[in-house]
C-alpha cells in the first residue's frame, strides 16, 4: 500500500516536471526572443546597448540549458519571472487576479455539480417518459453550446430583455450570477452524462432486483442502491472537469470583463506574455495533476472493493 | 432485435398485395431515425456552403450596402445585416469553409499524430510504451484551452494555427483509442491465428488490427471534429482566429457583441448555427459508435 502510494506520487511528479518541460520547449525555447521583439519596436526608442541590458536583466542572453535550469528552479521557489507587458513579477500578478478566479470558480463548481445531480436524478425519477428523455438529452446539448456564445446568451436575455440583472454598476453578488451560471453549464454537462450512464448501468445490476424483491421502496433504492454507487465513478473525472474549470474561466472573465485569472491569461496571449502564459500553464498543470493524485489516493479508501487491489498493483 | 423486426414486418406486408409496396415504405420511413437524417441534412448543408456558397445567396459576405446597416431580418435580408450592412446569411454561409476546414485540419492533426503515437505505443509495447503513454499524459495534464493557447502564442494568430492548436489537443485522446483497440485486438484469436498462420506484424497490423480497429475511430472522429468546431469557433472569438473580415463563425459572434441591445440576430444566429453542426456531428458519431458490434 504505501509503495503503491510513492509510487504513485512518484509518477505524479514526474507528469508535473514533464509538463514544465513541455511548457518550456513550447513557450521560452522555441519562439526566439520575446524580448528582442518587444524591445525592439521603435515606440521605445531604445539603443543596443541598452536592450543587450534588458536582455540580461531577463537572462535570455544565456544557453539554453542554462535557462532550463534558472527557470525550473524558480519555479520551485515559487518565483514565475517577470511579465514582459507589466513589468511587475508574474507571483504578484497571479496573487492579485486569484482570488476572483477563485470565488468564480468555486461557486460555478457548486452550481454545477447540484445542476448535474438534479438532472442526472430527475431524468431516471421523472414521472413522464417525454420529461425523462428531454432530461436524459439535456447534457448532450450542454456540451454542443459554446461557452461565450451561452454567456452572451445570458447577458442578452437577463440584462437586455428582463433586465432582471443589471449590466451598470451591479453589485458584487449580482456581477457573479450570469458568470457562475455560465461556467457551470460546461462543467455540469459531462458530470451530468457520467452520472446518467452510471445509474441506467447500476439500475439493471441483480442487486437492485433483489432489493425490489425485498420490497425496498424506489425511493429508497434511489438513495441508498443506486446513488452511492453511481456518485462514485465521477470522481474519475475530476481532471476532465478541471480542464473544463479553467477554459470556462478563460472564457467567461473574458466575456464578462472580469480581472481574474482567466482574463490574465487571454491578454497574456494577446500581447505575446510568454512568462504569464507559462506561469498559468505550469501551475493549471499542477492543479491537474495534485486533483487525479488525490482521486487515486482517495478512490480506494471511498471504494472498500478497490483496497486489496490498489496494494497488489505496481 | 431491430433487423428481426423488420424482417417480421416485411414479410408479413408482402403477403397483403397490392399495397404491401407503400405500406413497406411507410415502414421504413417510420422506423427511420428521424434525428440521424437531420442530422446528415445539416451536415450536408454546411458542406454545401462551404463547397458552393454562391448557390445559397447572391449577397457579397464582405460587401455591406450603404445604409442598410443593423437591419432586422427581414424578406431582403433573411438573418438581417450587421454594423457595416453586410448580409448576416451570407457571412455564415461565406464562413462554413472556414469552421469547417479548421475543423477538418484540427481533427487531421489529431487523428494522425495520434493514432500514429498509439499504434506504435499499442505494438511496440514494453518502454516504448510507457515512454509515449506517459508523454499523452503530460499532454493530458495541461488543460486543453492553455495548451492550445501555448501553441497560438507560439505559432501567431491566423485560421490554420488555430487548427494546429486545436489539433494538438486532440491527439492524447486518439492515441489513447487507437492504443487500447490495439491492445484489445492483438489479444484475439483471430489475430494470434494470422500471427500462428505466419504473418509479418507489419501485415497483421495492415490486414486484422487496423480494419478492426477502424470503426470507434471514426466513430471518435465524428465526436471530435463537432468538438473542434466549438474550440475554433471560441478561439476566433477570443480574436486567435482568422483576422477580421474574415466570417469565420466564432468572429462573427465577437463581432455582434457591440450590438447585444440594437441587434440581438448577430450574436444569436451564429451561435445556433454553431450548436446545431456540434449537436449534429455528435448524434452521428452515436449513430456510428452503436451500429459497431
Amino acid at each position: 500500500m504505501t509503495l503503491y502510494v510513492f509510487g504513485r506520487i512518484g509518477q505524479a511528479l514526474l507528469v508535473l516536471w514533464a509538463a514544465f518541460t513541455l511548457s518550456f520547449v513550447l513557450l521560452q525555447a522555441l519562439p526566439g526572443d520575446a524580448v528582442l521583439i518587444k524591445f525592439l519596436s521603435p515606440d521605445f526608442g531604445l539603443s543596443a546597448d541598452q536592450i543587450n541590458e534588458i536582455r540580461a536583466a531577463y537572462a535570455v542572453d544565456s544557453n539554453i540549458f542554462v535557462q532550463y535550469g534558472r527557470t525550473l528552479f524558480n519555479f520551485l521557489k515559487g518565483d514565475f519571472g517577470y511579465s514582459l507587458q507589466a513589468g511587475v513579477p508574474v507571483s504578484a500578478q497571479l496573487a492579485t487576479n486569484m482570488p476572483p478566479t477563485l470565488r468564480l470558480a468555486g461557486l460555478g463548481f457548486a452550481v454545477a455539480v447540484l445542476l448535474a445531480v438534479s438532472i442526472a436524478f430527475l431524468s431516471s425519477m421523472a414521472p413522464f417518459a417525454w420529461l425523462r428523455n428531454l432530461l436524459q438529452s439535456l447534457p448532450s446539448l450542454l456540451i454542443s453550446v459554446p461557452v461565450f456564445w451561452l454567456a452572451i446568451m445570458l447577458i442578452q436575455i437577463f440584462s437586455f430583455r428582463l433586465r432582471l440583472v443589471s449590466v451598470i454598476n451591479p453589485g458584487p453578488w449580482e456581477s457573479l450570477v450570469l458568470p457562475v451560471a455560465t461556467l457551470a453549464v460546461p462543467i455540469s454537462a459531462p458530470l451530468a452524462q457520467i452520472l446518467i450512464r452510471n445509474i441506467d448501468e447500476i439500475r439493471t445490476r441483480p442487486f437492485i432486483a433483489v432489493a425490489r424483491a425485498k420490497g425496498a421502496s424506489e425511493a429508497r433504492l434511489l438513495w441508498k442502491h443506486v446513488a452511492r454507487n453511481a456518485i462514485l465513478p465521477a470522481l474519475t473525472i475530476a481532471g476532465v472537469l478541471f480542464g473544463e474549470l479553467v477554459a470556462g474561466a478563460v472564457v467567461t472573465e473574458t466575456v464578462f470583463g472580469l480581472n481574474g485569472i482567466g482574463g490574465l491569461t487571454e491578454k497574456a496571449v494577446g500581447n505575446q506574455d510568454l512568462s504569464v502564459l507559462q506561469a498559468i500553464v505550469v501551475i493549471s498543470a499542477a492543479a491537474f495533476v495534485a486533483i487525479n493524485l488525490a482521486v487515486d489516493l482517495a478512490y480506494p479508501i471511498l471504494d472498500p472493493r478497490l483496497r486489496n487491489r490498489a496494494g497488489v498493483e505496481r | 432485435m431491430t433487423t428481426t423486426d423488420s424482417f417480421l414486418h416485411v414479410t408479413d406486408t408482402t403477403k397483403q398485395g397490392e399495397t404491401a409496396g407503400w405500406l413497406r415504405v411507410l415502414a421504413a420511413l417510420r422506423k427511420l431515425p428521424l434525428g440521424l437524417v437531420l442530422a446528415w441534412l445539416v451536415l450536408t448543408t454546411v458542406v454545401l456552403w462551404a463547397a458552393m456558397p454562391w448557390l445559397f445567396t447572391a449577397y457579397d459576405p464582405l460587401q455591406g450596402t450603404p445604409g442598410g446597416q443593423l437591419k432586422a431580418p427581414s424578406a431582403a435580408h433573411l438573418l438581417g445585416t450587421d454594423s457595416l450592412g453586410r448580409d448576416l446569411f451570407a457571412r455564415l454561409v461565406y464562413g462554413a469553409v472556414h469552421s469547417l476546414s479548421g475543423a477538418i485540419a484540427a481533427v487531421g492533426v489529431g487523428l494522425i499524430v495520434g493514432s500514429a503515437l498509439g499504434l506504435v505505443a499499442g505494438s511496440a509495447r514494453g518502454r516504448v510504451d510507457t515512454v509515449l503513454m506517459r508523454l499523452v499524459d503530460v499532454l493530458l495534464a495541461i488543460p486543453t484551452l492553455l495548451l492550445s493557447l501555448s501553441i497560438i502564442i507560439l505559432l501567431g494568430f491566423g485560421t490554420l494555427h488555430a487548427a494546429i492548436a486545436v489539433g494538438a489537443t486532440a491527439i492524447a485522446g486518439f492515441a489513447r483509442l487507437m492504443r487500447s483497440e490495439v491492445v484489445r485486438v492483438r489479444n484475439a484469436e483471430f489475430v494470434e491465428a494470422a500471427f500462428g498462420s505466419g504473418g509479418t506484424f507489419a501485415r497483421v497490423l495492415w490486414r486484422h488490427i487496423l480494419p478492426n480497429s477502424l470503426t470507434s475511430v471514426i466513430a471518435y472522429t465524428a465526436v471530435q471534429f463537432g468538438w473542434a468546431i466549438l474550440q475554433i469557433s471560441t478561439l476566433g472569438f477570443l480574436g486567435y482566429g482568422a483576422p477580421p473580415p474574415t466570417p469565420e463563425w466564432g468572429l462573427l459572434i465577437a463581432e455582434g457583441r457591440n450590438y447585444l441591445a440594437t441587434a440581438w440576430w448577430l450574436t444569436t444566429v451564429p451561435g445556433l448555427v454553431v450548436v446545431t453542426v456540434v449537436l449534429a456531428a455528435n448524434r452521428i458519431s452515436r449513430s456510428i459508435g452503436r451500429s459497431s458490434p
